[in-house]
């Protein structure tokens, strides 16, 4: 059921055209020939989330789980304000977020796989750094 | 400003649709979140049934884009950044989301969606440096 969820978000992303690196590149773009898709790829799926959580949220318990398991952290800090700027500086750079620099795989690119490597790797060594 | 013919609104709302499924579907069957740098940080690290189902949602997001390639026969690719960009913004995506808490789809579409300030923040920095980050590389090569 998880592979079937992941495989819905996978179709999802490649349909919205968000794994082509210049299309995310020609939303970014303000000021050049735009392409507002992403907004509407945004739109689409925070609606549906929004009313999908608050049916979901009505049950006593997952499916195949005791609890829901959500993030409660509240606090605006300086690793979210400062971690939220530099992924928007890769982001900007290429034109791949998390989602996408998985689903590029599958076209096949040299540049998709250097990507997520790279990717891969500052994750990990972000998370051998100490807690701040 | 002009808006370019590849504009496609109905790609993006199905798209998204289909995003937002996937969403709520994993919190109805895992009471989990959907945020992808959280699932690549939790299958580099942490406990064994955690990686499991992180790695099972990451191949079936990777198999429902060969799917996709599969039946419509073409996956459009088309990546601008150079080599040496190329890997600097996948070091920045990854220590940045691991270090923020999560990226587009963890913030921008469940924590948005649950309406958490926090997250509504973290979005609007990200939106905000990348948009920054292509004008000034617009400038800088003189386009």
């Amino acid at each position: 059921m998880v592979l079937g969820t992941g495989i819905l978000f996978g179709l999802g992303l490649s349909f919205s055209g968000m794994s082509n690196p210049a299309r995310v590149l020609g939303f970014l773009d303000v000021g050049g020939e735009w392409d507002p898709t992403l907004l509407f790829v945004m739109g689409a799926a925070l609606a549906t989330t929004a009313l999908g959580y608050r049916w979901v949220l009505r049950l006593p318990t997952p499916w195949l789980a005791d609890g829901f398991q959500l993030p409660s952290t509240t606090a605006i800090d300086r690793p979210l304000v400062a971690g939220s700027a530099l992924f928007g500086i890769g982001w900007g750079l290429v034109g791949l977020c998390p989602g996408p620099a998985v689903t590029a795989l599958a076209s096949g690119a040299p540049e998709a796989f250097v990507f997520l490597g790279a990717m891969v790797c500052g994750n990990w060594l972000a998370g051998r750094l100490p807690a701040r | 400003m002009s808006i370019t013919p590849q504009f496609d609104p109905l790609a993006g709302l199905g798209g998204g649709f289909l995003i937002g499924l996937a969403a709520v579907l994993l919190l109805a069957i895992l009471g989990r979140v959907a945020g992808i740098s959280g699932m690549v940080s939790g299958v580099l690290s942490g406990p064994a049934p955690e990686r499991a189902w992180r790695a099972l949602f990451l191949t079936g997001l990777l198999t429902g884009a060969l799917l996709y390639h599969r039946f419509t026969g073409s996956f459009p690719f088309e990546m601008r950044a150079e080599w040496p960009l190329i890997l600097l913004g996948g070091l920045l995506v990854g220590w940045g989301t691991r270090v923020g808490s999560g990226c587009t789809s963890g913030h921008g579409v469940c924590g948005i969606a649950r309406g958490r300030t926090r997250s509504l923040v973290a979005t609007t920095i990200f939106m905000l440096t990348a948009m920054l980050t292509v004008a000034v590389q617009r400038v800088w090569t003189g386009g």
